[in-house]
């Protein structure tokens, strides 16, 4: 099974090996499968989500419903690096939105969006637990605290190659 | 580090104990002039990692090697201290002493004076805000000498990576205890030390237990609910970065008692470090034959996995955390049945938090009397609080149920930060209330804060000082609550969007008579209608500020202003006439030309042109201008 839309050709190879250790024992094996495929794939192709689909012998409408249920899974393309800020009470306070507002506009997207470069993706979450350094931001998973404004070109610029 | 090798009985548990002493003995305060042995301990929790451990535990051990001493000393990383506001930490042992915001330049200068001459670098002491004397051993410190950390006892203690120290401190000692006193002893153990669930609801641990340990059918599973969601709180998280150990000895003391044979803990994905380490953990346990088949030589067998979740915050409830192992969406259903009846595929179910299970160990080895010796009647032992916002020192604090909240804010995080005056705790989430000054005085334990109209949660304390508008703090709750809802139900799915919708219209100025009212109709039906926790506790923030701080929400709706001068639509910037000089810079500087005035003349600000956008405030050097 292969899509050809885009011009390219996905490889599901990795896929059955992710899926191989599950196939005799399904229970509870959709969102560690999700989760892995994502890790490879980088986000959740529709190609994948049918080949999940029928492997673990699940209806694609819930893979979908499971897909779209939880925040973690994209069904498009993201940036090479993972922003997450967090908004969090003790970040809200102590001036989360400046910093979310200064990464929004040193890279040109907005929350939620992939840079066009495929770069960086923003996200926000809602605590990242690291309320003593508010306010706090990962890229992938590196956790960066006590920011400013100010801090947030350097940090950004660091992650490029 | 020693050989992992499968324990057989409980004897060779004891013995490989007593084996395992030395790892840890210099952990002590003693200090003698000529220390034959040092051990250096670095805080590798999330917080200073980020503030860069990693390189000064590189300069340290450079330090050491080109001193020749690493016979003599050696690097221990730890798991979080709590005291995140002041990391990277570093503690030299024996002597105990505290070094904090240590840069990697300092590691020269630490282990020259420290480990060499055996004296203290003074300037890396922290310093109390009380009378900025330094500190110089971790037991002066006020944060920690008021606290009673028995929860958190091994946190920032042990190296969370190696299970002989663990061992070596006392660990697992408790589980033995269990399997020596038989389930049903253990069970009643539980029961008599009261422990209430440190998950929020605050329900208690034994009876939860002795429902699952009746039902007939099986397997019966034993979870732990590591979905740690609330913003503000990271006590779980701490606990499972610096002591997972506990964690898998709780859960092993559960499942004896209940008849549990398998078990899961549910991390949430946002906690990397932690998945990390309890995996190393479970590795561990697992090769002693702690976990797994006929363990330590008994018939007792238990198996543990760990589950990551996939970012939902409604996952924190116990249901939906069930169908999200299950491989489904993550949402509630009605109770009853309870778990304890059919829980996880259906089958007899119990899910504990992550601190709740932190506490087993010690309960049973200490015993259930001396467990109560801590905390209130109806509220025993410690509890763990996340201390962060506009406070000294953020952190986490341990303390005996009972103690009032003005002990904790001002007595143990130093009050409030720059000076400013204290206006209201938020505890409990998004799911708790916000407490004013009039209550600092009230006991913190599970059934004064429910009287109060708040509630215990996880044990967030987000402080907040005169610079917070408490709208904008309830609407910022309803955007995260809202946002959680998982839309099952629909109280709950459009009473958070319609509360939200009023609360932003306010905070817009656009506030109409009658809102308040409103939102009060819409919190009680949520209240009483939705169908879990999440959307039952979701109006709290807003009923607890109307209750306590009702005058702001007058002021945004009647008089169109943000008392807290927080809410940017409705600031009204001013230019003080008498010190207004005419200089013109304001106006030169103003994007809209919203500034009119003649040279050497006071200005005026045409309110209707403004876009409060601050530039004039921050250009004037005569502090003419005021916003408010």
């Amino acid at each position: 099974m292969s899509c050809n839309c885009t011009g390219k050709t996905l490889d599901l190879a990795p896929l059955m090996d992710i899926l191989a250790p599950y196939k005799q024992n399904p229970k509870g094996a959709l969102i560690p499968v999700l989760q892995h495929a994502q890790d490879v794939y980088g986000y959740l192709p529709q190609e994948v989500l049918e080949a999940i689909a029928s492997e673990l012998n699940i209806p694609v409408a819930e893979v979908f419903g499971v897909v779209t249920f939880y925040a973690q899974f994209h069904l498009t393309p993201r940036g090479k690096n993972i922003i997450r800020i967090c908004q969090g009470t003790a970040c809200h306070v102590r001036g989360a939105k400046t910093i979310l507002e200064a990464v929004c506009s040193h890279l040109g997207v907005k929350a939620g969006e992939t840079t066009p470069d495929l770069n960086f993706t923003i996200e926000t979450v809602a605590c990242l637990g690291a309320c003593g350094l508010a306010p706090v931001m990962m890229v992938n998973d590196n956790t960066h605290g006590r920011l400013t404004p100010s801090d947030i070109p350097g940090i950004l610029d660091s992650y490029l190659d | 580090m020693l050989e992992l090798k499968r324990l057989t009985s409980i004897a060779a548990l004891t013995k490989l104990q007593a084996k395992t002493k030395d790892l840890v003995s210099l952990r002590h305060y003693d200090r003698k002039p000529n220390e034959e042995k040092h051990q250096i301990l670095i805080c590798g929790g999330t917080g200073c990692h980020s503030s860069g451990c990693g390189a000064v535990k590189d300069a340290l051990q450079a330090s050491i090697d080109a001193h020749g001493l690493h016979d003599k000393v050696n690097i221990v990383v730890t798991g979080c201290h709590g005291f995140c506001e002041v990391g990277p930490l570093v503690i030299c042992y024996p002597g105990g002493l505290f070094y904090v915001r240590v840069k990697p330049e300092d590691a020269e200068e630490i282990i020259v004076s420290t480990i060499v001459e055996g004296k203290a670098v003074e300037r890396l002491h922290f310093k109390d805000e009380h009378d900025n004397a330094p500190r110089p051993s971790y037991r002066d410190v006020l944060f920690y000498n008021l606290q009673k950390r028995v929860v958190l006892h091994n946190c920032g203690r042990i190296d969370p990576e190696n299970i002989f120290e663990f061992i070596a401190n006392g660990g697992y000692q408790g589980f033995a205890k269990a399997l020596g006193m038989g389930r049903q002893a253990t069970l009643d153990e539980v029961l008599k030390s009261g422990l209430r669930g440190r998950g929020g609801a605050g329900f208690p641990t034994g009876m939860k237990w002795k429902f699952m340990a009746s039902e007939p059918a099986e397997p019966k599973y034993m979870l732990c609910n590591a979905d740690e969601g609330d913003p503000g709180a990271f006590m779980d998280r701490s606990i499972l970065e610096g002591d997972p150990n506990a964690v898998i000895e709780g859960m092993l003391i559960g499942a004896w008692a209940t008849g549990a044979t398998e078990g899961y803990v549910y991390v949430r994905a946002e906690y990397p470090l932690a998945i990390k380490r309890l995996g190393i953990a479970l590795a561990q346990a697992e090769a002693l034959g702690l976990i797994g088949d006929n363990i330590l030589g008994t018939d007792f067998s238990f198996h543990l996995k760990i589950k990551q979740g996939a970012g939902a915050f409604v996952c924190g409830e116990e249901t939906a955390l069930m169908r999200s192992i299950e491989g489904k969406r993550g949402m509630p259903r009605v109770r009853p049945p309870f778990p304890a009846k059919q829980g996880l595929w259906e089958k007899p179910t119990v899910l504990n938090n992550v601190e709740t299970l932190a506490t087993i160990g010690h309960i049973i080895t200490v015993g259930a009397d001396e467990y109560r010796q801590d905390g209130t009647e109806k509220s025993p032992g410690t509890k763990i609080f996340a201390v962060t916002g506009k406070v000294n020192n953020t952190g986490l604090v341990e303390i005996p149920m009972g103690v009032s909240m003005r002990h904790i804010i001002f007595d143990i995080c130093g009050g409030i930060k720059d000076h400013k005056k204290f206006k209201a705790v938020q505890i409990g989430g998004p799911s708790g209330a916000c407490l004013p000054a009039s209550l600092l005085d009230n006991p913190v334990d599970y059934d004064s804060l429910t009287a109060a109209g708040a509630m215990m949660g996880s044990g967030g304390l987000v402080v907040v000082d005169q610079d917070t508008c408490m709208v904008d703090l309830a609407r910022f709750f309803l955007t995260f609550t809202q946002a959680e809802s998982c839309g099952k139900c629909t109280p709950c799915r459009e009473g958070s969007k319609r509360m939200l919708e009023i609360l932003e219209r306010i905070c817009d100025g656009n506030g109409r008579n009658g809102d308040i009212e409103e939102l009060e109709r819409l919190a009680k039906t949520m209240r009483t209608s939705s169908l879990c926790a999440l959307g039952q506790t979701a109006p709290n923030p807003v009923l607890s500020t109307l209750r306590f701080f009702r005058s702001e929400y007058e002021a945004h709706i009647v008089d169109k202003h943000c008392p807290a001068g927080a809410c940017t639509s409705l600031l009204q910037y001013k230019i003080d006439a008498t010190k207004c000089k005419g200089c013109t810079l304001c106006a030169r500087n103003c994007p809209v030309n919203a500034i009119i005035g003649k040279v050497k003349e006071a200005h005026l600000i045409d309110t209707n042109k403004c876009i409060k956008c601050g530039t004039c405030i921050d250009k004037c050097k005569f502090g003419a201008i005021s916003r408010g």
